[in-house]
């Protein structure tokens, strides 16, 4: 039987377990759509949101909290340029998405017709791969394809464009059982001989540290990450992406490693003698200045990506594969170990760290804020942010213990993340709380998404750290430009609590620590989309922190006895 | 240092483009390109020159094997290839005695003339680098209209160390 493009493309999602999809029609993928409309029963949800931007965010929320491929849609033109963000966003963080992508017909193509860009073009440097689909007849073969290259290997993001005569053409639908690319077998066993070295040198080693990345969540090898550590009772940091890896209320955690992560485990690394990196890139927020990176250190790099290995720092072993294979070949092969030694003076390290972190009057500051949040839900809530200070608020104090309970866009920085995301991520966990940690800069950038999460009753917390600010940039204002806030006062900001009241929400003000405890508890109980405006000081800082070019080693804000 | 690197992809619209931009944006240089079928349907072989040190290369070869549509890549040692370029040159011929010195040197070079008119020859050559430099040195004095250049390809000289 034949079966029209826009069929053939439903019947690949329902076969590839597809369960939401966000997006936004327009005239190139009205065909789509209206076969979304035909159908008897739609095989999944289909979430309207209110910019195409929001719609692949909440797909790469989704992602990173199910681990499953998220899904977006957008009509041809503006839609498909509203995706680019997030495709780099996705592709920076290796989130396994598919966007697919309505096209002017074929016959038009490269005519500049209404709505008509090049986005393979576009996108090629910020997806893992893009197609479009020429004829019918290819379509099963690339969405099966799509959905293969975006979640196996390291994840990233794969376009699909849909030129409208291929949605409307008809054809006989087969299902390609598996897809065999000769330009595409991502390894997954490591090198037996190159473990072997590892494991050696790890049992070689007076000072280890483990590092770890997103790699470690996206491989799923959290348990034998764990197993690894405490085994032979080598310390942990983890790296921004990491956050959850490996939980922080292991004795062996020693915190977040980089610019803006913690004192101690910076200076924990840089005094290492051998540095195990597991799925994490050497980014230069985590590096700081890449020459007087642990100096002393040997590396043991293990990723699924050979162009990460030697890409910003030479490595003594390098080992390509899939992270959680691996690391259970190690477990089985290392000996166990006590590490007194290193273990003692990490804690003479720690003790000698006096942080500036008073917080006794009864302003309404960020660390109280999260103290709440981590009492409130123990690390059992998922996480999600903007980006700037509250990111690295977020990041530093709040306490994650499972892996993809931290959502944030790390590699990209983007701003406007956190709203969308935080709704992907609690349709895909709809029985974890889900709190969105953004700033009122940030939160403008995709405020528009309020009416998604209102209207389609997704009960998500957002804490708004409203500073009056573009906080991050004022503060290295402060620190290294006098002062001088050029384009960082954000006077002229709304009442956000009528903002999400105008969407039909609820929202509170709140500018004291009693009052949040008691608003936040009333939030929880609420179990519908609330907001707190969070009025914290305009000053408010994020210390310690690494100057730009500076080592890690060297952070701002901190004091050693 | 200069160094060919010999790909093979799949003969698919967009692939010189992923090639080309993936250059681009990571800043590495492209001295030469060419690409053309393969003994193989559906593959095409590329041949590209390019720059660097040895850990620019390793990226070279890691970025480029990330691409799907790449089926394999290799950094290829001069030695063990033979490497061709072809050139058409058109140069003017004032007098008689002109054209006669020009057509000498082109036996000499083992080229070819492949159009002849009043005023110009055009010239056909194919060899390495520097004897294709070597006779167009000698043309130039003569007035050179017109030169256009293939880019290098490389072939392995036996199967034993045969490239790809």
């Amino acid at each position: 039987m034949k079966l029209s493009g826009t069929e053939i493309i439903l019947e690949c999602l329902k076969r590839e377990k597809v369960k939401v999809v966000f997006g936004i029609p327009g005239a190139a993928i009205m065909p789509l759509y209206d076969m979304f409309g035909k159908v008897e029963k739609l095989p999944f949800r289909n979430i309207l949101t209110r910019h195409e931007q929001g719609a692949i965010h909440a797909a790469d929320g989704y992602a990173r909290a199910t681990g499953e491929v998220g899904v977006c849609i957008s009509t041809s033109g503006p839609g498909a340029t509203n995706l680019v963000t997030g495709l780099a966003n996705a592709h920076l963080d290796s989130v396994p998405l598919v966007a697919l992508t309505g096209q002017v017909p074929t016959n038009m193509v490269g005519n500049d017709a209404f709505q008509e860009v090049d986005i393979t073009g576009i996108t090629i440097p910020i997806t893992k791969n893009n197609y479009i689909a020429r004829k019918v007849e290819d379509l099963a073969a690339i969405i099966k394809e799509a959905f293969y290259i975006a979640r196996s290997g390291r994840p990233g993001p794969v376009l699909v464009d849909l030129p409208k005569d291929v949605q409307l053409a008809e054809c006989i639908f087969k299902y390609p059982d598996r897809v065999i690319r000769r330009g595409y077998k991502p390894s997954v066993k490591g090198h037996i001989k190159q473990i072997r070295l590892a494991v050696e040198k790890i049992s070689g080693s007076t000072r280890p540290v483990i590092i770890t990345g997103g790699g470690v969540i996206n491989g799923n090898a959290s348990d034998e990450l764990q197993k690894l550590a405490c085994k032979t009772n080598i310390p942990v940091v983890n790296t921004f992406m990491g956050a959850g890896s490996f939980p922080e209320n292991n004795h062996l955690y020693v915190g977040m490693l980089g610019m803006y992560g913690q004192y101690l485990a910076n200076k924990v690394t840089s005094s290492a003698d051998l540095i195990i990196a597991l799925g994490t890139r050497f980014d230069d927020r985590i590096t700081g200045n890449l020459t007087q990176f642990c100096p002393n250190a040997e590396i043991i790099h293990i990723d699924i990506d050979p162009a990460e290995i030697g890409k910003n720092i030479s490595v003594k072993i390098p080992i390509v594969g899939d992270l959680k294979n691996i690391l259970h070949q190690m477990n089985s092969h290392i000996a166990e170990r006590k590490n007194t030694e290193w273990l003692n003076e990490i804690r003479e390290i720690k003790q000698g760290i006096c942080l500036n972190t008073e917080d006794n009057d009864s302003n309404l500051r960020p660390k109280y804020i999260i103290k709440c949040i981590n009492e409130f839900f123990k690390g059992e809530a998922i996480i999600v942010t903007d980006v700037g200070q509250h990111q690295m608020w977020a990041a530093n104090y709040c306490q994650f213990i499972h892996p993809r309970t931290f959502i944030s866009s790390g590699g990209l920085g983007t701003m406007g993340f956190g709203l969308p995301a935080a709704i992907g991520a609690k349709i895909g966990n709809p029985k974890k709380p889900v709190i969105c940690i953004s700033g009122d800069g940030s939160f403008q950038m995709n405020i528009q998404e309020l009416a998604t999460a209102i209207y389609n009753k997704i009960p998500i917390i957002v804490i708004l750290m409203n500073n009056g600010y573009l906080g991050m940039v004022r503060q290295l204002q402060e620190l290294f430009c006098d002062r001088r806030y050029v384009s960082t006062s954000l006077s002229g900001n709304p009442d956000f609590v009528k903002i999400v009241e105008g969407y039909g929400g609820t929202g509170f003000r709140v500018n004291n620590k009693e009052h949040f405890s008691s608003i936040f508890k009333k939030a929880v109980e609420l179990e519908q989309f609330v907001l707190i405006d969070c009025q914290i000081p305009q000053e408010e800082n994020n210390f310690p922190m690494v100057q730009p070019g500076s080592s890690i080693n060297n952070m701002i804000g901190v004091e050693e006895s | 240092m200069k160094h060919t690197i010999a790909i093979l992809v799949e003969d698919q619209p967009g692939v010189m483009v992923r090639v080309a931009s993936l250059f681009t944006r990571r800043g590495f240089n492209i001295e030469s390109i060419a690409v053309g079928h393969s003994e193989k349907p559906g593959i095409s072989r590329m041949t590209i020159i390019t720059s660097g040190d040895e850990k620019v290369l390793e990226q070279i070869t890691k970025q480029l094997n990330k691409l799907i549509d790449i089926i394999r890549v290799r950094d290829i040692s001069p030695q063990n290839v033979i490497e061709r370029e072809l050139v058409l040159v058109k140069v003017h011929t004032d007098s008689l005695s002109v054209r006669a010195e020009i057509i000498q040197l082109v036996e000499i070079f083992k080229a070819k003339v492949v159009y002849v008119e009043r005023n110009t020859l055009t010239i056909e050559m194919s060899g390495d680098e520097e004897k294709i430099n070597g006779l167009l040195e000698l043309l130039k004095p003569f007035g050179i209209i017109e030169i256009v250049r293939t880019g290098r390809i490389a072939i392995a000289r036996s199967k034993k160390n045969g490239y790809l």
